[in-house]
């Protein structure tokens, strides 16, 4: 193969495995932008939504896209139970307190599936029919780009609902100012609770879409892309939302660069050095304006 | 008043109690001497990342022993196995064989599965001068120190990696007529990178070429980006040393970019989950090794088939398999001692010879590991075809 095309075809492999760093970032970046809380248990609520999704098909014998709602939804409100239950009595303790508590939600979470899913992995039943197209000397697989496709139509309802509609515009009020909203009536517990349920339905829909194209899931799955998904977030600038998107594809397609041309060895590696290189030189990420601390 | 009346009654409680504790503390300590029971401990991952290999196991070895003691026990003795949950992890694993010789005091152990949980209890059963079996795992410095020194108290009842890696590289070169390979270790395994070694050497001393050498972590997702690398140098055959969620997953990957070369495995591919995750057509045209076949036609293969399917209604997988064979092993072992002195016990598995156990017959050699056949397997339409059976030609 020549250079060209092992480029181009790394491109793609990048771009699918950037659109589920996407996904998940964003729930990363929304918490963050509105508690400045990074949710350690995010990357498990994916894996939450990976195996609601898996239930939906596998017990209940629901199609593609029935299941990715009834994933999104359980994970939704698990988010906001989670919400509700662990971070909602700390809104006024240290930021530690609430990080470390957020660590051991993930632990629990991570845990926990493994004693009520067992560690096993799982496999989906086939809902999806994988086609694989041949344009050339590249290869491109329906899945993936079903994967792209329903990451674009979420980023897009995404950024309507937060541009276009109430709930969108008090979530912006909070994040800009949580105690000016408050006083102009919003009811600023009611909007956090909305942002964890749909960062969390987010990233159950990148569970689900990993399930069904990897065709592997099990209660560690989250550790990892939970990990890179906050590099992407932070890449982006945290807090930013087309950043996380931007900051999920770009680090895809590192990856795929990198263990396609320098080494696989190098790949993770590559992922965090960006994380150290960012923090270092522009901690606000690709997007984000330098603004001074506010006093 | 009522407080302190209180508080007084509480600490009578706590007295009678710990009295109590005592007293059967000492009844246990008196059981132990005289008994008319054998205690063995048994060390296996039953939470944690591996659960599924330590619980398999356990039900191999649970057979064994149960089969011993249905037909009058050893030597008169029932045997009473103690279980431990090493939690899939390597400190986990050497507390778990440091409270089944402290508190529980067995007499041997068997296990953990994996060869770094079994590695970091050898050094403990060799203080405590209690005999290891290690019934699943294949890494030499499991019973061979790094010094060179075969530890005196650590045994294993399966084939080493060597063995496998000079299978497949045998395979390969001659029966595939190999003359390229690439190879794709799972560089946070011990197993895979000894084995990528192995047949790097034995490959290139049959004449092949190891074209590039590619690595992933486990639980990886995605794997197409260094397939593509790999499928671009056009490698004959691709060797994957590695378990079988990320086999699995690299298969139906390396299909799906038109990879068609054949792909090698070893053990850690022989489970159901392999088929299930990389679906029956990417599979065909792979081929692995690993220490049994259902489909061998061996009398004593089929009977402790038929045995597992009566008790656990499943067909055994290659842990359940193997943790039968070091539970035999070590039934023998006891037997031939007559006593269930761990010294005794000791010499007696050192002296382990041409014994029949589930999945074949075994000899321990000089480096306390057994000389035994292992097994090509082919994947075809999703089911394991058995390809050829290769017995050992060291010693």
């Amino acid at each position: 193969m020549e250079f060209l095309e092992q480029l181009i075809q790394q491109l793609i492999n990048g771009i699918s495995l950037g659109s589920i760093y996407a996904l998940i970032a964003l729930g990363y970046t929304m918490v963050y932008g509105i508690i400045k809380l990074i949710n350690f248990a995010h990357g498990d609520i994916y894996m939450i939504g990976a195996y609601a999704g898996f239930f939906a098909t596998a017990n209940l014998g629901l199609p593609f896209v029935p299941a990715l709602i009834v994933s999104m939804v359980v994970a939704g409100l698990i988010g906001m139970l989670i919400e509700r239950m662990a971070y909602r009595p700390l809104r006024h303790a240290p930021k530690i307190a609430v990080l470390i508590t957020a660590i051991g939600i993930s632990l629990l979470l991570e845990y926990g599936g493994m004693l009520l899913f067992t560690p096993q992995p799982r496999t989906f039943p086939n809902v999806l029919e994988s086609v694989t197209y041949h344009m050339g000397p590249f290869v491109v697989n329906s899945q993936q780009i079903i994967i792209l496709v329903v990451s674009v139509i979420l980023m897009v309802i995404l950024t309507y609902v937060v541009q276009k509609t109430i709930i969108g515009k008090a979530m912006r009020a909070v994040s800009f100012d949580t105690d000016a909203a408050q006083l102009m009536g919003i009811d600023v517990d009611r909007i956090i609770s909305a942002t964890f349920g749909i960062g969390s339905a987010l990233a159950a829909a990148a569970g689900v879409l990993v399930g069904i194209y990897y065709n592997s899931i099990d209660p560690l799955m989250g550790i990892m892309p939970g990990l890179k998904a906050f590099v992407a977030a932070v890449l982006g600038g945290i807090g930013i939302i087309p950043g996380a998107m931007a900051g999920g594809v770009i680090l895809g397609v590192i990856e795929a660069l990198v263990s396609g041309f320098i080494s696989s060895t190098f790949r993770d590696a590559a992922a965090f050095a960006i994380l150290i290189i960012i923090l270092l030189f522009k901690p606000s990420g690709l997007f984000g304006k330098n603004v001074r601390e506010k006093v | 008043m009522n407080l302190k009346k209180k508080v007084m009654s509480m600490t009578s409680l706590a007295v009678g109690m710990t009295m109590m504790g005592v007293l059967f503390a000492g009844c246990g300590g008196n059981d132990a001497a005289n008994s008319n029971e054998i205690k063995i401990g048994a060390n296996f991952e039953l939470t944690g990342g591996v659960a599924n290999y330590g619980s398999q196991a356990l039900n191999g070895i649970k057979l064994a022993i149960k089969q011993a003691n249905d037909a009058g026990g050893v030597n008169g003795k029932k045997i009473n196995l103690i279980v431990a949950d090493n939690k899939s992890e390597a400190s986990e694993a050497a507390n778990a064989t440091t409270k089944l010789i402290s508190n529980d005091k067995v007499k041997v152990v068997l296990g953990p599965a994996t060869t770094s949980n079994m590695l970091a209890t050898t050094q403990i059963a060799t203080d405590n001068k209690i005999p290891v079996i290690a019934p699943t795992g294949t890494n030499p410095k499991i019973t061979v120190g790094e010094d060179g020194k075969v530890k005196p108290f650590i045994f294993r009842s399966c084939f080493i990696d060597p063995l496998q890696g000079e299978v497949m590289a045998g395979f390969a070169a001659k029966t595939l007529n190999a003359k390229t390979a690439a190879i794709y270790v799972d560089s946070s395994s011990d197993y895979s990178k000894s084995l990528a070694e192995v047949f790097t050497k034995q490959f290139e001393a049959a004449g092949g070429k190891v074209l590039l050498q590619e690595a992933f972590l486990q639980k990886d997702q995605d794997f197409k980006s260094t397939l593509t690398k790999i499928k671009a140098e056009n490698p004959d055959v691709i060797f994957i040393p590695a378990y079988y969620e990320e086999v699995g997953k690299i298969v139906k990957q390396a299909r799906e970019l038109g990879i068609t070369a054949p792909l090698l495995g070893t053990d850690g591919w022989d489970d159901a989950k392999l088929a299930e995750i990389a679906g029956a057509a990417p599979l065909n045209n792979t081929f692995f090794s690993s220490h049994y076949s259902i489909q061998d036609s061996d009398e004593n293969v089929k009977k402790f088939i038929e045995a597992y399917k009566a008790e656990y209604k499943q067909e055994p997988s290659v842990f359940a398999a193997l943790g039968y064979d070091a539970g035999m092993m070590l039934i023998d072992a006891i037997k031939r001692a007559g006593s269930d002195d761990p010294e005794k016990i000791r010499k007696a598995l050192e002296e382990t010879k041409d014994l029949q156990v589930g999945t074949g017959v075994i000899t321990i050699d000089k480096n306390h590991d057994p000389i035994k056949s292992a097994v090509v397997l082919e994947m075809k339409d999703g089911q394991k075809i058995f390809k050829q059976k290769i017995n050992p030609t060291k010693e």
